[in-house]
């Protein structure tokens, strides 16, 4: 099994999936899109969350080699949602405000990964440090 | 999982069956650039009516695959796009740009079809 469930302080269940591999990003998604699902989420809210993994995990992948995914439920603005956690100890991005204007990659990508997940969602937190690794959170809520 | 590919007259018809992989969409890139030679098609269509994700990679790779196809003499058609892949795709701000797409496989192949009938050969 490359996901385990573990329990978080309130009791819900959150998975984590430790990516390293592009097989590792389909994972991702597709665990995302089931606990989207059951928490409520619907159409293309479903997609958008998934869409949104994708691009985290990929991101992973392509800076960091490895790292993981942690995927939970979210009630912190009071309201039931979903929180999407893309953590890495890779090399981390220097220049932050440049790694989030659109058009920017320094990788194969599109430059569309960071400003389009940020888009996607509704709640984006990024930090990072030069050679200690980069944490994502993003956040989508019931509509 | 390989994805499928059946010749049809002379096109070529890959259908995605399930989620796919980086390494499982190169492999489809490869695979149909090598088919359109060894049946001499004159199109290709793809069938992503299962794809509920197209992620950056995914649409790049479809572009690639589209412009190869075109250096080996073939036009191709995208089909299937579901509208919510639509809509996380045009939030995301990815494009096919020149690439032609069509509702389902019946589209498609109309739309194949088209092309022979007035000889478009796009030069680019």
């Amino acid at each position: 099994m490359s996901t385990n469930p573990r329990m978080d302080a309130r009791g819900r269940e959150e998975s984590v999936v430790p990516i390293s591999s592009s097989a590792d990003i389909v994972t991702a998604r597709q665990r995302g899109r089931a606990l989207a699902a059951a928490l409520g989420f619907s159409g293309s809210d479903l997609t958008l969350i998934a869409t949104a993994i994708s691009e985290l995990a990929r991101n992973i992948v392509e800076y960091a080699t490895t790292g993981e995914i942690v995927l939970s439920p979210d009630g912190t603005a009071g309201r039931p949602g979903i929180v999407i956690i893309a953590r890495d100890e890779g090399p981390g991005i220097p220049d932050m405000s440049q790694a989030l204007s659109a058009g920017y990659s320094t990788g194969p990508g599109l430059g569309m990964g960071l400003p389009g997940v940020r888009r996607l969602m509704d709640d984006f937190e990024i930090t990072s440090h030069a050679g200690r690794g980069t944490t994502v959170s993003v956040r989508k809520w019931l509509p | 999982m390989r994805v499928p590919i059946l010749k049809q007259s002379q096109y070529v018809i890959a259908s995605i069956q399930s989620a796919l992989s980086d390494e499982e969409l190169l492999q489809l890139r490869d695979d149909l650039a090598h088919d359109v030679g060894k049946y001499r098609s004159r199109g290709v269509i793809i069938d992503v009516t299962v794809l509920d994700v197209m992620d950056s990679f995914a649409v790049r790779t479809l572009r690639a695959i589209a412009h190869m196809i075109r250096l080996r003499g073939a036009e191709t058609v995208i089909v299937g796009i579901q509208p919510e892949v639509a809509f996380a795709m045009v939030q995301l701000g990815l494009t096919l740009e020149d690439i032609t797409t069509a509702l389902d496989l019946e589209e498609g192949l109309a739309c194949l079809n088209q092309q022979m009938a007035a000889g478009t050969r796009h030069v680019h």
